[in-house]
């Protein structure tokens, strides 16, 4: 592995990492709602989650580099904010990762808290316990598997973006060069011995990750389906 | 200009060669088996002028056209690979040249079809001056190339940052694009303030120039020399024959010389 190397994993980790971050903690109060409410715009709220999922990943590098650029809407307002230009930056990569990865943290999310019994909120609501009590010692710890399942593939799917990045990213060495970029450029220019560099640490860490994640998984997912 | 004189003597001695192609393969196209179909990769700042000359080409002979447009060190990937391309018209004469060598391209048959251009150009009217100044102006955040590994214009671009001795400083400025369509793309949407793209991208014919530019001076840069080459995948092929041909006659001359390439 070369200094250019390690540049180019860490930036891909850091994006992954924080991107999982802000996942959670956005997604996880949509995910509860999206489990929870009976509101006629939950199709259209789920929809809208799920999107990423349908649309190819140029279809949002096209409108994000449009939103974003300097006659975007998007654009226009970090610039009067002060923030400068989204595109070719780090922070653009996070807001379209947000975007890209949100159904792969929301959506494990919400099967979690759709499979906690009502009841069970139920009882702990006779015994006093406020909303934010029953949200925070009864919901988030039955929904651990999610939690676990939500972080790890929102991670590894940031990690796994290619085509937004390739779209509004501009390949930028430390900024926005991350590894499936890298790997690509690599093959393009039939540098193979560097590609294999690469491609091979991805297979292997995302067998370890997969591997990881149904070790973790499996005990965990056993208890909360239990009857009790 | 010994060059351009042995480059015209060329074309006087092809040209009736041309013609006799475009007869033969004129005839082919008027036998029971129809016109056929030629596919064909473009490097990315040859994409629209192929487009206008495809268009009398196909009046001509009946022939059609498939193409990719692309970065030219990619399409050399892929044709090594066995993509089934069956002519290149690429931005270099390296990439024809190393694709005969390797057997991937028919010998004898690589050509200059048009000498290209390099401009730096803003969308912005007024940004970029007659002598390429604002690139040590700093009113730019992001200068967009296309990938000097796999496109010509791209590596040319990077000579002349070398040249100018400004590779280094403005290197955290740089944004690389896919090839030179993705560089006029980041440019034109205002991404990129500035970018090194291709006269003929900006210069369209019968439309007003949009933003600032300037002629790169040949000097800056080698001479990009955009090379023709028949591929093995059509050397049979009867279409490839005759656009190889096409591209040497007056009426595809014209179209390229519009697009402000030099011959």
């Amino acid at each position: 592995m070369t200094a250019a190397d390690w540049t180019t994993v860490r930036l891909t980790a850091e994006l992954a990492a924080l991107t999982t971050v802000l996942l959670l903690l956005a997604g996880t109060p949509v995910a509860w709602w999206l489990a929870r409410t009976r509101s006629v715009v939950k199709p259209v709220v789920a929809a809208l989650v799920a999107m990423p999922l349908v649309l190819p990943p140029t279809v949002l590098g096209f409108y994000l580099l449009l939103l974003m650029g300097p006659q975007g809407p998007v654009g226009q307002l970090t610039q009067a904010l002060g923030l400068g230009r989204l595109p070719f930056t780090f922070a653009g990569l996070v807001v379209a990762s947000v975007l890209y990865s949100m159904p792969f943290v929301v959506q494990p999310l919400q099967q979690a808290f759709e499979a906690i019994p009502e009841r069970t909120l139920e009882a702990a609501a006779t015994l006093r316990a406020s909303p934010w009590d029953r949200f925070f010692s009864i919901a988030l710890p039955l929904a651990r598997p999610g939690l676990v399942t939500a972080s790890v593939l929102g991670f590894a799917h940031t990690v796994g973006e290619f085509g937004v990045v390739l779209m509004m990213g501009g390949n930028i060495p430390g900024q926005t060069r991350v590894l499936s970029v890298a790997v690509y450029g690599h093959v393009e220019a039939l540098e193979f011995d560097d590609a294999h560099r690469l491609a091979a640490g991805m297979v292997a860490f995302a067998m370890l990750v997969l591997v990881t994640l149904y070790v973790v998984n499996r005990p965990a997912r056993r208890e909360a389906g239990r009857p009790r | 200009m010994p060059c351009s004189a042995l480059f015209s003597l060329r074309r006087r001695l092809l040209l009736p060669a041309a013609t006799a192609l475009a007869l033969v393969t004129g005839g082919l196209a008027a036998a029971p088996a129809g016109a056929a179909e030629v596919q064909v990769a473009v490097a990315a700042n040859f994409a629209v002028p192929l487009a206008r000359i495809a268009e009398g080409f196909t009046a001509a002979t009946g022939h059609t056209l498939k193409v990719s447009a692309g970065a030219t060190g990619k399409f050399y990937s892929q044709i090594v690979a066995g993509a089934p391309f069956e002519l290149l018209l690429a931005a270099d004469d390296e990439t024809p040249k190393k694709l005969v060598a390797e057997n991937h391209a028919v010998a004898g048959t690589a050509f200059t079809y048009a000498v290209g251009q390099l401009v730096l150009w803003s969308a912005q009217p007024g940004l970029v001056d007659g002598q390429g100044a604002v690139l040590v102006s700093g009113r730019f955040a992001h200068l967009a190339i296309a990938n000097p590994k796999t496109a010509p214009y791209g590596a040319a671009a990077m000579e002349v940052l070398k040249a100018r001795g400004l590779a280094q400083v403005l290197a955290p400025r740089l944004v690389t694009a896919e090839s030179i369509a993705q560089a006029f793309q980041f440019v034109s949407t205002g991404n990129a303030e500035l970018g090194f793209v291709a006269l003929s991208q900006v210069v369209q014919p019968g439309r007003p120039v949009a933003g600032s530019y300037w002629r790169v001076p040949a000097e800056l840069h080698g001479e990009i020399r955009q090379h023709a080459v028949l591929l093995k995948a059509g050397e049979k092929n009867p279409a490839a024959l005759a656009l190889l041909a096409y591209l040497k006659g007056p009426a595809a001359r014209a179209v390229i010389q519009t697009y402000g390439y030099g011959a």
